[in-house]
């Protein structure tokens, strides 16, 4: 496929869609799929061709829509109409355009929906990710050909540099300058490598993009490989996503059938070659390093940095890392200039930021807010609150974050207010936690989640993460003393800066912000043998002879 | 060694043609010892779980040392060296989920059925936790013989395993 071609293509698959009189479209993401979105997909089709309206209405499967608590959603994607709680019986309803026998429609000014502002997940939910027309049609491929037809890969780089984006796995390094480290090594063979391996508990944003709109995912990593020199690109997909899996698989078939991946790419003698890496339950993978280990076929153990991956990674080639929101950024910033992007967001964390909102909010799913938005807008006015409990603790970063209190829900979110609360923006993951959770036993469940993932490599993590899980374990229990609190600050001050990779040396961080924030939660735990949440149980002797 | 793994099979028309599936796996691969994840993901795939002489096999078609194999295998948690039962529980224990009470789930199988991490002594139903399914809007979630259930109860768990005759 030339330029040209491209953009007749997508010429004429708009003509189409504007023909129809009716686009359903059908969420079927994960989520929703596990509530019934196959069946509901079915019925709407048996329905359109029961009133023989083929060639009228058209019934698309698409990626999450967001509000993932008020699942299977159905959109009418002209009017539009958003339907939650759909079941198949309301396929005859939403083909009229009539309000379903269950359910009405869900109101779309609402600010779920109007304090969101969408470009990781613009396509998510309006395309069928199964469709490569459908990509074409919002434009897609079009950044890549605009990179390849008129701009130098420097310039490439250089526009990501401008746009201020970092990255989105967490840790916030300048991708713009990542790129640059990659793009000026000589070495003939380089690396772009995709970070699926979403790890973190409670997050499920990487995966909602890569089953929603696989296709901006390789055009991102297209750019990338042009603008870095690369040939050869792998997505490390986690085992566990399978649907992701599969769309992505079908999305580079489609792609390479069509010039748009492999040889002679839109005709303008580019190469790049995509292949997808299964992950097989290793947390630790997401560190890059042991990310590369993983790949290479071995065990997903860490090692010593520098040298860093930009001058030497897979098969100690220069190779470019970087993770799924991250490459699904720079279409849209190549398209529409790093300036455009910079003026988003605050003055050093510029863009957007995806969340997987979860726990005990009103409202659950996927939203993408402006970085600088608080964390009460993202909460209260999006989250809708909590239903009939009272808000404790904000969770973000996973095992490598904290849990942030109610003090500081005015804070922005952005990379460095959230380190200065003991928090870390992490990959998106946003577990809200109401006054029948115990802290105590939040840091418990995480460290035994590192306890669990630690690759066994260096010592301070291997058998710290052990005393420090058994420590909060007979806190828990009520077995502590005050002594094992001074060591299990002791352990987590080791922990920090003794060990090898970023999971151990962030392994403390759920217990050293509990601690802070929440000092009273330990100390009745310890001294009264009583857990103010109701969570944790102790033996009645414990409680009548307090230590 | 042959290259049969030991109990696996019923039918031999059935264990020939998944031998050929993994050979063709291996050589899709060049048999590349870099390629060992996927192969060995492909055996699991074909076998249900890996036993040591099917590991041994890989082993030596890969050129790689046993001991290489072995400890990748380990290593990853998506890998079992035992065979799974006729029923899988996975309850996701990702953070929503906890906060929702997956250990309550956790609990009732392990009461009815085996420790988690373990299957049944009559080989019906395996017990597992994951981390994190990426489900976290349907908390808590199980996934009871490849398909998830949303927003699963303790009396909803007694359902399903009713339904499968767990004593």
């Amino acid at each position: 496929m030339t330029p040209e071609e491209l953009r007749d293509k997508q010429a004429e698959e708009l003509e189409r869609q504007q023909a129809l009189s009716k686009r359903i479209m059908c969420c079927t993401a994960a989520g929703c799929l596990s509530c019934g979105a196959a069946a509901i997909r079915q019925s709407l089709d048996a329905e359109v061709a029961a009133r023989d309206l083929g060639d009228k209405v058209e019934i698309c499967g698409t990626g999450c829509m967001g509000l993932c608590s008020q699942g299977p959603l159905v959109l009418n994607a002209a009017e539009p109409r958003l339907y939650g709680n759909v079941t198949a019986a309301d396929a005859g309803a939403i083909l009229a355009g009539e309000d379903t026998s269950s359910h009405g429609a869900i109101d779309l000014q609402s600010p779920f929906f109007m304090r969101q502002q969408k470009i990781v997940l613009a396509n998510s939910g309006r395309v069928d990710p199964e469709k490569l027309a459908d990509y074409i049609a919002v434009g897609g491929y079009q950044s890549l050909a605009k990179a390849l037809e008129s701009m130098t890969p420097r310039e490439v780089v250089e526009e990501v540099r401008k746009s201020g984006l970092r990255g989105r796995g967490g840790a916030g390094y300048p991708t713009g300058l990542k790129w640059e480290l990659v793009a000026k090594q000589a070495a003939q063979t380089k690396y772009v490598v995709c970070n699926a391996d979403e790890g973190d508990p409670g997050a499920f944003m990487d995966r909602s993009v890569l089953e929603g709109d696989p296709h901006r995912v390789l055009e991102g990593m297209a750019i990338a490989g042009y603008a870095v020199g690369a040939q050869q690109g792998f997505i490390y997909v986690r085992g566990e996503y399978g649907l992701a899996i599969q769309r992505l698989q079908s999305a580079i078939r489609q792609a390479e059938r069509e010039h748009l991946l492999g040889s002679r790419i839109l005709d303008q003698g580019f190469q790049f070659r995509i292949d997808l890496r299964i992950g097989a339950g290793a947390f630790v993978c997401g560190e890059e390093t042991a990310l590369i280990a993983s790949i290479e076929g071995k065990r997903g153990q860490p090692r010593q940095r520098p040298p860093y991956p930009p001058a030497s990674g897979l098969w100690e080639a220069p190779t470019l890392i970087n993770n799924v929101e991250t490459f699904a950024n720079i279409a849209p910033i190549v398209e529409k200039g790093g300036d455009w992007f910079a003026g988003i967001g605050t003055a050093s964390s510029k863009g957007t930021k995806v969340f997987a909102l979860a726990g005990k909010s009103a409202n659950t799913g996927l939203i993408e807010v402006p970085m600088g938005t608080t964390l009460r807008e993202i909460l209260f006015d999006i989250g809708g609150g909590i239903p009939e409990r009272s808000f404790k603790a904000a969770q973000t970063g996973g095992p490598s974050g904290g849990c942030i209190p109610q003090q500081f829900l005015d804070t922005p979110v952005d990379y460095e207010s959230l380190a200065r609360i003991d928090s870390i923006m992490g990959s998106g993951g946003l577990i809200v936690m109401d006054d029948t959770s115990c802290m105590v036993d939040v840091a418990r469940f995480f460290m035994e989640f590192c306890m669990d993932e630690s690759c066994g490599k260096c010592i301070p993590c291997r058998a710290g993460t052990v005393q420090m899980h058994d420590i909060l374990q007979r806190i828990t229990t009520g077995e502590a003393s005050p002594a094992d609190l001074e060591m299990l600050q002791s352990l987590a001050a080791l922990l920090r800066e003794t060990s090898l990779c970023g999971l151990g040396q962030t392994a403390p961080n759920p217990v050293v912000s509990t601690l802070k924030y929440f000092p009273e939660e330990y100390e009745a735990h310890i001294r009264d043998h009583h857990c103010p949440s109701g969570h944790c149980h102790f033996t009645s002797a414990q409680q009548e002879v307090p230590a | 060694m042959t290259a049969t793994p030991a109990g696996t099979a019923q039918v031999t028309g059935v264990r020939d043609n998944r031998e050929k599936l993994l050979e063709r796996a291996m050589s899709r691969h060049q048999y590349s010892g870099a390629a060992l994840i996927e192969v060995l993901h492909t055996a699991q795939e074909l076998f249900g779980s890996l036993p040591s002489p099917l590991l041994k096999t890989i082993a030596r078609k890969l050129k790689l040392p046993p001991s290489r194999v072995l400890g990748v295998a380990t290593f990853y948690h998506f890998f079992s060296l035992k065979p799974k039962g006729e029923h899988t529980f996975v309850v996701c224990t990702g953070t929503a989920c906890y906060v929702a009470g997956a250990f309550s789930l956790v609990e009732k199988l392990e009461r009815r059925c085996a420790k988690a991490g373990h299957t049944t002594e009559d080989g019906k139903v395996s017990v597992e936790t994951a981390r994190c399914i990426g489900s976290c809007g349907l908390a808590p979630a199980v996934i009871h013989d490849g398909s998830v259930l949303a927003r699963v109860t303790v009396a909803g768990l007694d359902v399903e395993l009713d339904k499968i005759g767990v004593p």
